[in-house]
């Protein structure tokens, strides 16, 4: 279809330069018909663009050119943490996502070449081009991106891979039930006063859900002492309508399997060992001294708590990802058109020459689609170096100052609360002498194929 | 281009393979299906997950994830939409919906005929420096619209126009002008002389030529341009957020219910997929046009 419109030698082959009678007749019907676009142009874009150009040398207050302040606001650009951050956010943006989606576009156009649902698979992977960024922002904020396993698509799936690989601790939540015991679950909690040899140690633990509770538990035993050794016992300490923390009751079940460190005085570990099925443990065999008794962190181990998608660190790869979901699409149709358009039979000669698939890819295909891997490059280039909308609805406000980029700046300053129309139009000039080399680019190709 | 037509073709021995190649061999058929099968998984799931949070109640999302609603299909409700259009055509959502398909329509309608009529006249009119204007109006290609945004907000709130639909409409009109305008012309430029010249021979007048040969052997761009130019505005944020403040599209008002994001999802998630539809809908339906102008507006 696109044949018809390139071809685009200049039909008229001018009229002579008219000194004819009636010059504003002759072109009365030119300008009424440019006149609505002359309109248009000259007052929302050209007056604009100027506008603006003057504004970003004045400061921010008013609407008015008073305040002169030279390149102070060019200055602010470099020196301000947010635009600073919005640039470093940019040059990220550049250098990932126009080589990526390529690639994916390349990937997916050749790959679909071999299959015969290929139309299904590109409407699938071409459908988010069709919605706006911001909602696109709004469904991997809402469906994917949620910390919690229990709410986000991602970390549900890493969470079941973890579980399987790296199981939580059997106690995950339990605490102690007494003030006798100290310390945190990471550290491990250990007694707070140390214990002598033929001491017994009661490491009594709440916080237990029923399920928690190992299979293999039967009722807890107060432990005996041992000559020349430490005892204990880990139990959990609830009795269903009450009991008293701190001693073992009917009712009580011993907690197996925990590993019970003994600790020297000055906090080192000197053995452990694991409490049995009644929950007690005993260590023999034990030289003269003080210690303390501890429950090793490991028995502590928490559940996984989700990846931080939506955090400073990440949130930035998290927006593009989303946006490289949206582009991918576009990406693979326009190289799939290109790919199409390839000879056939200049495939087939290089394989009947002997190329393997590879080879013919490396060497004939992806150099024929050179020009068409171009646009898409630089039509992303572009498109990333304006991105907005997808940033605003991925990002929570908390992290907005981490993942914001330049268009967004420009928007920040000038129409949130703050009205910096000054630094706004700073920005906004600098956004477009950022895209001007790439269009100028793009119009060396135009020129190149009009 | 199948492996098999390939082997046939080959001359007998087979030349030595580099392992890329024996990868790419491997790699086969069948891999290549599971391989797509997973993707398209991945590029479908996140819209099913909204969908899915947006027909189940905020408590059933939180404890369950919304990937049980396709276990339990018992779990779907229909409450948030009803909620959400509480008050009917006086909710927020249905006026903000409204809002929407006025600028939208506005915003697609203007800009291509004012281009038309202004291709028309770079293609086959002549008039004096034509070319160098044609170019001057492609060279405001490359004005981001960001340049364009505080002076109008200025200029609209000077003339008492600031946050109206009509504002917006002309903005985007505007913006949408230079790509249109080169387009329609290349365009414009392939119909056939003879016929012009046979509609002037018949004393037929500019206006008459344009409206009756020009717009109906324009349609096809016209349509590309058309679906593109809808979607664009029915999915912009940025102009509306800047220069409107009542008058709220669709994704403003979901935009302004953000802040909340945790507490109010049982709003946002179907609000979204309602913003959504018209989108997928026009997708479906024109999806050739769609993928033409896309290869119109970037290839070439």
């Amino acid at each position: 279809m696109s044949g018809q419109s390139i071809s685009a030698e200049s039909p008229a082959t001018g009229a002579p330069p008219g000194s004819r009678p009636g010059f504003l007749r002759r072109n009365a019907a030119p300008a009424a018909f440019l006149a609505p676009a002359f309109i248009l142009l000259v007052v929302w874009v050209v007056y604009p663009a100027v506008y603006t150009f003057f504004r970003s040398f004045f400061d921010d207050a008013g609407g008015a050119f008073d305040g002169f302040v030279g390149v102070d606001n060019y200055k602010r650009l470099f020196t301000d943490d947010n635009t600073l951050q919005a640039i470093k956010n940019n040059a990220i943006w550049v250098g990932v996502v126009p080589a990526l989606v390529t690639a994916i576009g390349l990937i997916f156009a050749v790959l679909t070449e071999r299959v015969s649902w290929a139309v299904a698979f590109k409407t699938v992977v071409f459908m988010p081009m069709a919605i706006s960024l911001f909602a696109a922002g709004v469904i991997w904020r809402a469906a994917m991106y949620q910390q919690e396993p229990e709410r986000g698509a991602i970390n549900a799936v890493v969470a079941g891979v973890k579980d399987a690989i790296d199981p939580a601790g059997v106690l995950s939540q339990a605490q102690p039930s007494t003030d006798a015991i100290s310390g945190t679950p990471q550290g491990g909690l250990e007694l707070g006063e140390p214990i002598a040899v033929g001491d017994t140690a009661l490491l009594g633990l709440t916080g237990i859900r029923g399920e928690e509770v190992p299979a293999d538990a039967v009722q807890a035993v107060a432990p005996e002492p041992l000559q020349g050794g430490i005892t204990g016992v880990v139990w959990r300490d609830f009795k269903p309508g009450g009991g008293n923390p701190g001693e073992v009751e009917s009712e009580e079940v011993g907690l197996p399997g925990v590993t019970v460190e003994l600790r020297g005085e000055d906090g080192g570990e000197v053995a452990s060992t694991t409490s049995a099925a009644d929950g007690t443990f005993a260590f023999e065999d034990v030289e003269e001294g003080r210690y303390q008794v501890a429950i090793g962190p490991e028995t502590f181990a928490e559940s996984f708590g989700g990846i931080a998608w939506l955090s400073e660190r990440l949130i930035t790869m998290s927006v593009i990802i989303s946006y490289i979901w949206v582009w991918a699409g576009f990406a693979m149709v326009v190289i799939a058109a290109g790919l199409a358009a390839i000879p056939r039979d200049v495939l087939e000669a290089a394989r009947t020459d002997g190329g393997s698939e590879w080879q013919v890819f490396r060497r004939v295909t992806v150099p024929l689609l050179a020009p068409v891997l171009t646009v898409v490059f630089i039509t992303m280039l572009i498109n990333v170096l304006k991105v907005f909308d997808i940033v605003l609805s991925v990002a929570p406000g908390s992290v907005q100052d981490d993942a914001t980029v330049i268009a967004l700046e420009m928007w920040r300053e000038s129409f949130t609360a703050a009205r910096n129309f000054g630094f706004g139009s700073a920005i906004a000039v600098f956004l477009f002498l950022l895209v001007i080399p790439i269009l100028l680019l793009n119009v060396r190709r135009f020129r190149r194929e009009v | 281009m199948t492996s098999a037509t390939a082997d046939v073709a080959r001359p007998a021995p087979v030349i030595e393979e580099s392992l890329a190649a024996k990868i790419l061999r491997v790699l086969g058929k069948a891999p290549v299906h599971a391989l797509l099968v997973v993707v398209g998984l991945f590029w479908l799931v996140p819209s099913i997950g909204l969908l899915a949070i947006s027909l189940m109640s905020p408590a059933d999302f939180t404890d369950l994830g919304w990937w049980r609603v396709l276990a339990e299909p018992s779990l779907i409700t229909w409450d948030n939409y009803s909620a959400l259009f509480e008050g009917g055509t006086d909710s927020l959502v249905a006026r903000s919906l409204v809002t929407t398909a006025i600028i939208a329509v506005g915003g697609t309608v203007i800009p291509i005929f004012v281009a038309a009529l202004a291709g028309y006249a770079f293609a086959w009119l002549e008039f004096p420096g034509r070319d160098w204007i044609f170019i001057g109006v492609i060279a405001l290609l490359v004005v981001p619209l960001q340049l364009a945004l505080i002076p109008m907000f200025d200029l609209y709130s000077r003339l008492g126009i600031f946050d109206t639909r009509t504002s917006l409409i002309l903005f985007h009109s505007a913006f949408a002008l230079p790509f249109a305008i080169f387009l329609l012309r290349n365009f414009f430029i392939g119909i056939p002389k003879e016929l012009l010249e046979a509609a002037r021979i018949d004393g037929a007048s500019e206006l008459r030529i344009f409206l009756r040969l020009i717009l109906p052997l324009g349609l096809p761009a016209i349509a590309s341009l058309a679906i593109f130019q809808f979607l664009w505005t029915w999915n912009d944020l940025l102009v509306a957020l800047s220069l409107g403040r009542e008058t709220q599209p669709i994704t403003v008002a979901i935009f302004s219910q953000l802040r909340q994001f945790g507490s109010n999802i049982e709003l946002i998630a179907p609000a979204t997929f309602v913003s959504l539809a018209i989108p997928l809908v026009i997708f479906f339906a024109f999806q050739r046009y769609f993928v033409q102008g896309l290869l119109a507006g970037s290839v070439k």
